[in-house]
């Protein structure tokens, strides 16, 4: 079973503002390929305010699922959209008081339920381009798709390379054979075989291989300034904890940032990383994809050996 | 512990019984049945007698086919790459797409070792087609493993002639029948099956004993080498208080077979029928006409599984699911996908797996309340209005996926 929260229990047995809303003016329908989850969130939104009065779900899908719906009903009731639209998956669980990593997707599907039925208010047609893989590091819940993008911006080689890159693999060093499989596929698309002695850090790769900058209403220039706003934003928290972090390069959705001090080998790293992106996203209005990198060829520093 | 428990094809309680004959081996005759005093000297006679009451529930013509392992996915693994071995020029191996993880992980790492693997498919009630499986048989094929019982659905399949077919074209047959042993009758001798998994957890017995039957005569790599523990073929220390208890609990599973097959059968034929009639857009998954007397699986139509599982188990009721977010996976049941259940369906489907500890009441107190908590999770549905599914709801309810 599951180790869900008491206030995840609390919501799946008790679901708040479950069912239909009367006289809705907004849906959103959304689901999660990975689970077979869906998701239809109504809000009746005040059209003068444009706070929403009145929020409700219908889902199909686990007690998490079924808690996260809740949970954002009574999270968004009462604000404007805007305000709603700053609602992000990790708030959503921070509510629940946590999720099981396997199930933070049930929190990103309720985000985007919010996102689809805004949309929908609004007129405009709500298109997800979130992609979701199979979970590889449970410890700090990375997916096959984060680490096969990573290597492939990095040309990335070994083990410890993506654990340095996503911390993929720097816990409980479980899912090395899964790491290993996808170094072994992405270095097959370059023509290379995976190495298991190999130790080298890699070039910087050309920047042909970066995907073409998708087309967006944003100057580049606008782009980048908004880009490093989100990330001065960030700063202050991160240095507090005696950490920073550097904006290194932008290419098309792909934003390169280099962790340094304390967060380079924080193990919150994977969930900061997830957060500035999420705030990127919303600052520009587009997919974002946030690569650590490293500046420069840098010793190994985390040991993998157990 | 209060409870209802339906879930044995998971795992089962440790019969009392077994329970009793295993503590001595704890405490007093702890020795290395190796060993040359007192403190070992019962053991091997004790390891001896156990053998002959599995091989008894087995039906194996001799005590010395039956190889003590620690658990059924030893059993098949062994089973697996000992053919492999033995048959180093063989590089096919069949199996079917509704095997346990136990044999399809296996098959799945042999694929990237480049061996060739026949996955057989199975029919919407989860039947294979012997045709196919006659095709396939030939000198390149180094073992067939299928198994005997499915867990999630119950359904037999014909392994007793599946073997016939594959020892007629020179081909080594190896059966998972870790559900079925002591949930049907099984007589090995009479069959040309030569190598079967059992595992003590499934039969009362406990966790971490398992048996490789394996037929006099078949060609046999091991796959851990060191003592002579097991004539050689499974080398490291006995496990000697789990196979004592496995022994007695094969043969209480022996004595107790009759109340399975009636009992247990009517028990879950009652189950089955008392939660048809109750709840609408329900169905029975796998093939009802053979299949284990313990087990039911019925698929609960636009409701999700684990969602299931947590109010049952508010009630004291204890089943299992083949819903994606069960299982650590997050994938939805491979069975139910290869039988071609639709995905609003396959998410709810709910395993019964009942044992000759469960009572009439109990049945019924489940049949009370399975209706409620179907009704109370159709109610948070977006595929389910008031009294039936959603008007054209695989169209009016369309989500954006991920």
């Amino acid at each position: 079973m599951w180790d869900y929260s008491e206030t995840v229990k609390d919501h799946f047995f008790n679901p708040r503002n479950a069912g239909e809303v009367a006289s809705a003016n907004a849906t959103g329908d959304v689901g999660s390929i990975s689970c077979g989850d869906a998701l239809r969130l109504q809000l009746k939104v005040n059209p003068e305010t444009e706070i929403i009065e009145d929020a409700g779900f219908q889902t199909f899908g686990c007690g998490s699922a079924i808690a996260s719906s809740s949970a954002l009903t009574e999270m968004i009731k009462g604000k404007t959209l805007d305000e709603a639209l700053k609602v992000t998956n990790q708030d959503i669980a921070d509510y629940l008081q946590g999720l099981p990593p396997e199930k933070m997707h049930c929190s990103v599907m309720g985000r985007e339920a919010l996102q689809a039925a805004i949309a929908d208010y609004r007129g405009e047609v709500w298109k997800d381009d979130h992609e979701e893989g199979e979970l590889i590091c449970k410890c700090f819940a990375v997916d096959a798709v984060m680490i096969e993008d990573t290597i492939r911006a990095n040309g990335l080689k070994t083990v410890e390379d993506v654990t340095n890159y996503t911390k993929a693999g720097g816990g409980c060093s479980s899912c090395h054979e899964g790491i290993e499989e996808i170094l072994g596929k992405v270095l097959a698309e370059r023509g290379e075989t995976f190495d298991p002695e190999a130790r080298a850090w890699p070039e910087p790769i050309a920047s042909e291989t970066i995907p073409a900058p998708t087309a967006g209403k944003l100057t580049n220039l606008q782009r980048i300034k908004k880009i490093e706003a989100v990330i001065e934003a960030v700063r202050p928290t991160l240095q507090a904890d005696r950490g920073d972090i550097e904006l290194i390069d932008v290419q098309g959705n792909q934003v390169m940032v280099h962790l340094v001090g304390a967060c380079a080998g924080c193990q919150m790293a994977g969930l900061t990383l997830g957060g500035v992106q999420q705030q990127m996203m919303e600052a520009l209005g587009e997919f974002i994809h946030v690569v650590p990198v490293a500046k420069k060829p840098a010793p190994v520093s985390i040991s993998v050996r157990g | 512990m209060d409870g209802i428990y339906l879930d044995n094809n998971a795992t089962t309680q440790v019969d009392l019984e077994v329970v009793e004959e295993m503590l001595p081996f704890f405490t007093e005759q702890f020795g290395n049945p190796s060993s040359m005093h007192q403190f070992g000297n019962k053991v091997g006679f004790a390891i001896k007698k156990a053998r002959e009451q599995v091989q008894s529930l087995l039906g194996a013509a001799h005590d010395s086919e039956i190889v003590f392992t620690s658990c059924g996915t030893e059993s098949d693994s062994t089973a697996i790459l000992s053919a492999l071995k033995a048959y180093p020029k063989r590089k096919e191996i069949i199996t079917t797409v509704i095997e346990h993880p136990a044999v399809l992980e296996l098959c799945k790492h042999l694929e990237k070792e480049d061996y060739t693997i026949h996955y057989l498919k199975v029919d919407e009630k989860g039947r294979l087609d012997m045709e196919q499986y006659q095709k396939l048989l030939s000198p390149e094929v180094a073992i067939v493993s299928v198994m005997w019982a499915n867990n999630e659905t119950g359904s037999l399949f014909p392994v007793v002639e599946m073997a016939e077919m594959a020892h007629a074209a020179g081909v080594l047959f190896h059966t998972d029948a870790v559900q079925a042993v002591g949930k049907v009758p099984i007589d090995l001798k009479a069959t040309k099956i030569d190598m079967l998994s059992l595992s003590g957890h499934k039969l009362h017995a406990p966790k971490g004993i398992g048996v490789l039957y394996l037929k006099r005569g078949t060609r046999f790599r091991p796959l851990l080498r060191g003592g002579h523990q097991e004539r050689g073929r499974r080398a490291g220390t006995e496990n000697a208080a789990a196979i004592v208890g496995l022994g007695v609990a094969c043969e209480l599973a022996a004595k107790h077979m009759a109340f399975e097959q009636s009992e247990v059968k009517a028990m879950r034929d009652r189950l089955q029928q008392g939660i048809l009639d109750a709840v609408s857009h329900c169905f029975v998954t796998g093939d009802p006409s053979n299949r284990l007397p313990n087990t039911l699986n019925v698929a609960f139509e636009y409701i999700e599984g684990e969602a299931i599982l947590m109010l049952l188990n508010k009630d004291g009721i204890a089943a299992s699911s083949g819903s994606a977010c069960t299982s650590g996976s997050l994938e939805p049941s491979h069975v139910m996908r290869a039988m071609g259940i639709p995905f609003t369906a396959a998410h709810g489907t709910v395993r019964f797996s009942l044992s000759r500890f469960n009572t009439p009441e109990e049945i019924e107190k489940v049949i009370q309340v399975v209706p409620g908590v179907v009704a109370k999770l159709r109610k948070l549905s977006p595929y389910w209005s008031e009294n039936g599914p959603a008007v054209n709801c695989q169209t009016s309810f369309a989500p954006a996926y991920a």
